[in-house]
C-alpha cells in the first residue's frame, strides 16, 4: 500500500486534557504527524483539529480507530480524497536592505498575493494565508533575502460543497 | 487539630438536607455502585476517606504492597465479572498501582482505582507525594480524571464504573485531592451520562453477519479461536451450540481459557506459542478462521504473515480498533461476541465436518505428565495434571507469569467459565497470589488455587499476611524449579545454555509459612504429591506447598517468538530431552 499524506478533521469535546490525550496516543502508537491545528468549531463546547499524517491507507484506518477510543473525541473524518479546501497561515520575518525591499514586496503581493504586515529598516514580516503548498513556495522563493523567523499556524481544512463534518449520530445516553 | 470526618452516613438516592464531606460522599457514590469490597492500603492523600470508610457497608482489604491492590482488585472481577476496585494514597501509594493497571489495560478488565492526590492549592508545586498520576497512568488507562470539586464526585464516579465496565472493558482512574474530600457539598443522584464519544457497538451488522455465514457456509477446514471476549461477554453457552451447529472446532487462547469447556470434544485447547501441537497445526492448514473476541496477540500469530497462510479471517470484536489491527480480515464484525453468536445461529443450518475432525485427532499427543523424569525427580506438569485430577477441574486456578503458567494452561483443564486467572497481555510476575486472594473474597465458596513459580512468588510474599489475616480459602502451589525457568528456557535454547541471573534461591517456604501462621508442607516425590493436595484441600482456608520439581524441564512444544508453525519444536526434537 503506498504511503501518502491524509487529511482527518477530528471533532473533540473540549475538555482539560484532550490534547494530551491525542499527542500521547500518536506517540505511543509511533504515528507520525506533520501538522495539526485546533480551534473552536461552530458548535459551542467542540473543537476542531485538523491534522496532517502520512501513512498507508492500513496505517490511517488504524490511527482513525484508535482516535475514536478517545472519549472525548466525537467524529473523525478523512477528507483526503475529497479535494477539500485547504488553508494555512504563515508570518514570515525576512532580512530586508535598501536595495531588496521593494523587490521583496513586489514578489509577496503580486505573485502570492500576500501582505507585508510590519516593517523596520533592516526586516519585514510577510503573512501569508493559502493551501499549504503555496506558503512552501512563498518561503522558498524569500529564502534567498535571509529568513529570521516563520511561524505556521498548521493546515486548516473543509469540505467543498454542502458537504459538513459535524457530530452525526444522536448522543448516547447511559 | 483533629478533622471532624465522623458524620452519619446517609446512601439513598433522596436528596439529602445536610452537606456532607467529600469524603464520605465517595464512599456513597461507590457503594451506590454496589461496591462492597475495597483493595486499599491508607496514606495521608487519601485519609478523609479512610476516617469515614468504617461507617459504610464495604469490606477493606488491607494488603501489604499497592500492587496487590490492583492485581487483587483484578483477580476479583475476574472471578465474578464485577468491576473490582483497588484505593492507594498519593505518590508512592499510587505510583505502586501502576503495574497492576496496566495489567487491567492489556486483559480488559473492569477496575477502578481510587487515588489520594494532594489539595488543588499546592498541585503543581512539587508538594509531598504529589505525583502527575492521572498523566502517568493515560496510557495504560480506559479513561482517567481528577475530581476537581465535591459536586463531581457522584457522576465521576458512577462514570468511572460505567467506563470500566461497559464496551471493551478496562481500568479507570480516579484521583481525588485532598480539599476536595474535605470539602462539603452533596452527592448528585444518579443520571443519565452524556457520552457523545462513547458508543461501544454490542449488535452486529446483520450484512456482516450474512456475509461471515456465507463464508463459514463454503468453508471445508474451518477453525474458531475463541478469546478473553467469549468470557468478558458471557457467551460460552452461545459458542457451544455454535460449535455444535456447524461442527467447528474450537482453539483457545490464553485467556480465552474456560471460555469453552475443555472436556467438551470439538475443544482443542490452548493455541499460539505455548499451545497445543495439533491446534496450532489445525490453524495452519484451515481454511477458515473465526476469531472471536480475542485480538490475534503475537504469542497466538507468531509470524503474522505465516499465520493460517491457507484461511481467510472472520474477526468478531467489540473494538473496531482489534479488527485489521495484526490481519487483513476478510469480514470484519463488530460487536458482542454473544450477540454475534446469536445472529450467526439464526443464520445458519447445521454443519458436518467429520474429514477435518478426524484429521485434527489423528494430529493429537498429549502432552506428557509422567510422574518422574530420568532421574526420579517429580517433574512439574504430574503435580498440575493430580491437581486438576484432585480437584476434579472445579477449583478457580490462578497462575503467576513463566513455565508453571504454560503447564497449567496446558493441563488445568477448565470448564468453567471465570475459573481461569491468569496474567496475559501484560505477563506480570508477582500476579498470581494477589490475584488469588481478590477471587476468593469475590468468590467465598471457591476453592482457589494459585499456581505460582518459585521467582513469581518472591515477589509478593508479603500477601501471605494478607492471606492470613482474612483467612482466605487460597492454597499456594509453588512449583519450585530453583530458576527463572521461562528465561532459563530461552536461555537453553536461544542463548547457549548461558544460565545468567536465572538461577535463583527460595527462603524456607515451610518455615515462611509458619512465620506467616500458614499451614505448609514441602513434596520432592511424586508419591508425596497425591496426599499434599489432599491435605491442603481436607480444611478451609489457607495452605502452602512447595513443590520441588525438575530443575530444567522445559515447556513444549513451543513456537519461538515471532516464528511460524514450521518453526515449532518439541519434546521430541530436543537433544538430551527424555
Ligand atoms: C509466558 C506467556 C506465554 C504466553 N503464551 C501464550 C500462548 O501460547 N498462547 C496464547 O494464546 N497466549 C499466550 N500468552 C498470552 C498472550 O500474551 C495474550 O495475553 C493472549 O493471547 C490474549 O488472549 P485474548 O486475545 O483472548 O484476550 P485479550 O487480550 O483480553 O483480548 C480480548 C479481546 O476480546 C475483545 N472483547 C472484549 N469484550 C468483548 C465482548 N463482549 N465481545 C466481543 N469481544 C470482546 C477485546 O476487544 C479484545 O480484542 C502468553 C502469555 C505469557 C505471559
Ligand atoms: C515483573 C516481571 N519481571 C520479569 C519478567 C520476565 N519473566 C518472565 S517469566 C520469568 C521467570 C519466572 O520464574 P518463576 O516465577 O520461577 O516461574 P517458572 O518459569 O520457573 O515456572 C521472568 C523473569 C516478568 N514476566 N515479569
Ligand atoms: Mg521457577
Amino acid at each position: 500500500m503506498t504511503v501518502r499524506s491524509h487529511t482527518l478533521v477530528v471533532l473533540v469535546e473540549d475538555k482539560p486534557g484532550v490534547m494530551n490525550r491525542i499527542v500521547s496516543l500518536f506517540r505511543q502508537r509511533g504515528f507520525n504527524i506533520d501538522s495539526i491545528a485546533v480551534g473552536h468549531s461552530e458548535t459551542p463546547g467542540l473543537s476542531r483539529i485538523t491534522l496532517v499524517a502520512q501513512g498507508d491507507d492500513r496505517k490511517i484506518e488504524q490511527l482513525v480507530k484508535q482516535l475514536y477510543k478517545i472519549l472525548e473525541v466525537i467524529k473523525i473524518s478523512d477528507v483526503t480524497d475529497e479535494n477539500p479546501i485547504q488553508r494555512e497561515l504563515a508570518l514570515i520575518k525576512v532580512t530586508a536592505t535598501e536595495r531588496n525591499r521593494s523587490d521583496i514586496i513586489r514578489l509577496v503581493t503580486d505573485v502570492y498575493q500576500a501582505r507585508i504586515v510590519d516593517a523596520t529598516p533592516d526586516s519585514l514580516v510577510i503573512e501569508v494565508t493559502g493551501p499549504p503548498e503555496k506558503v512552501d513556495s512563498l518561503i522558498t522563493m524569500v529564502r534567498s533575502y535571509g529568513i529570521k523567523e516563520i511561524a505556521r499556524s498548521g493546515v486548516i481544512a473543509m469540505a467543498r460543497g454542502a458537504r459538513v463534518v459535524a457530530p452525526t449520530a444522536q448522543p448516547v445516553v447511559a | 487539630m483533629a478533622i471532624e470526618t465522623r458524620e452519619r452516613p446517609r446512601v439513598s438516592d433522596e436528596p439529602q438536607r445536610e452537606p456532607q464531606l467529600g469524603a464520605h460522599l465517595v464512599l456513597q457514590a461507590l457503594v451506590r455502585e454496589g461496591v462492597e469490597v475495597i483493595f486499599g492500603y491508607p496514606g495521608g492523600a487519601i485519609l478523609p476517606v479512610y476516617d469515614a470508610l468504617p461507617y459504610y457497608p464495604i469490606h477493606h482489604v488491607l494488603v501489604r504492597h499497592e500492587q496487590s491492590a490492583a492485581f487483587a482488585a483484578d483477580g476479583y472481577a475476574r472471578a465474578t465479572g464485577k468491576v473490582g476496585v483497588c484505593m492507594a494514597t498519593s505518590g508512592p501509594g499510587a505510583t505502586n498501582l501502576v503495574t497492576g493497571i496496566a495489567n487491567a489495560m492489556m486483559d480488559s478488565i473492569p477496575i477502578v482505582a481510587i487515588t489520594g492526590q494532594v489539595s488543588q492549592s499546592v498541585i503543581g508545586m512539587d508538594a509531598f507525594q504529589e505525583t502527575d498520576i492521572t498523566g502517568i497512568t493515560l496510557p495504560i488507562t480506559k479513561y482517567n480524571m481528577v475530581i476537581r470539586s465535591v459536586d463531581e464526585i457522584g457522576p465521576a464516579i458512577q462514570k468511572a464504573f460505567y467506563l470500566a465496565r461497559t464496551g471493551r472493558p478496562g481500568p479507570v482512574l480516579i484521583d481525588i485531592p485532598k480539599d476536595v474530600q474535605l470539602a462539603k457539598g452533596y452527592l448528585a443522584p444518579r443520571q443519565e451520562l452524556h457520552l457523545p464519544g462513547y458508543r461501544p457497538t454490542i449488535v452486529p451488522h446483520r450484512r456482516q453477519i450474512r456475509r461471515a455465514a456465507e463464508l463459514i457456509r463454503q468453508a471445508k477446514r474451518p477453525l474458531i479461536l475463541a478469546g478473553h471476549g467469549i468470557i468478558i461477554s458471557g457467551a460460552t453457552e452461545e459458542l457451544v451450540r455454535f460449535a455444535e451447529r456447524t461442527q467447528i472446532p474450537v482453539g483457545l487462547t490464553l485467556l480465552g481459557i474456560s471460555g469453552f469447556p475443555a472436556s467438551h470434544p470439538l475443544c482443542l485447547g490452548m493455541v499460539g506459542m505455548h499451545g497445543h501441537a495439533h491446534a496450532n497445526r489445525a490453524i495452519h492448514e484451515a481454511d477458515l478462521i473465526i476469531g472471536i473476541g480475542m485480538r490475534f496477540d503475537d504469542r497466538v500469530t507468531g509470524r503474522p504473515s505465516e499465520f493460517a497462510p491457507n484461511a481467510k479471517i472472520i474477526h468478531i470484536d467489540i473494538d473496531p480498533a482489534e479488527i485489521g489491527k495484526v490481519l487483513k480480515t476478510e469480514v470484519p464484525v463488530v460487536g458482542d461476541a454473544r450477540e454475534a453468536l446469536r445472529l450467526l445461529l439464526e443464520e445458519l443450518e447445521p454443519l458436518e465436518h467429520d474429514d477435518w475432525i478426524s484429521q485434527i485427532r489423528s494430529w493429537y499427543r498429549p502432552i506428557r505428565t509422567e510422574p518422574s523424569g530420568p532421574d526420579g525427580v517429580l517433574q512439574p506438569q504430574y503435580v498440575i495434571a493430580r491437581l486438576h485430577a484432585l480437584t476434579e477441574g472445579k477449583a478457580i486456578v490462578t497462575t503467576d507469569v513463566g513455565q508453571h503458567q504454560m503447564w497449567t494452561a496446558q493441563l488445568y483443564r477448565c470448564d468453567i467459565p471465570k475459573q481461569w486467572i491468569s496474567s496475559g497481555g501484560l505477563g506480570a510476575m508477582g500476579f498470581g497470589v494477589p490475584s488469588a486472594m481478590g477471587a476468593a473474597i469475590g468468590r467465598p465458596e471457591a476453592e482457589v488455587w494459585a499456581v505460582v513459580g518459585d521467582g513469581g512468588v518472591q515477589m509478593t510474599l508479603n500477601e501471605f499476611a494478607t492471606i492470613v489475616d482474612e483467612q482466605l480459602n487460597v492454597k499456594v502451589a509453588i512449583i519450585n524449579n530453583g530458576y527463572l525457568g521461562m528465561v532459563r528456557q530461552w536461555q537453553q535454547l536461544f542463548h547457549n545454555r548461558n544460565y545468567s541471573e536465572t538461577p535463583i534461591s527460595s527462603p524456607d517456604y515451610v518455615l515462611l509459612g509458619q512465620a506467616y501462621r500458614m499451614p505448609a508442607c514441602r513434596v520432592t516425590r511424586p508419591g508425596e504429591v497425591d496426599e499434599a493436595i489432599q491435605w491442603a484441600r481436607s480444611f478451609r482456608g489457607p495452605a502452602l506447598i512447595e513443590f520441588v520439581v525438575n530443575q530444567e524441564e522445559n515447556v513444549y512444544p513451543m513456537i519461538p517468538s515471532g516464528g511460524s508453525f514450521r518453526d515449532m519444536i518439541d519434546d521430541t526434537q530436543v537433544e538430551g530431552e527424555w
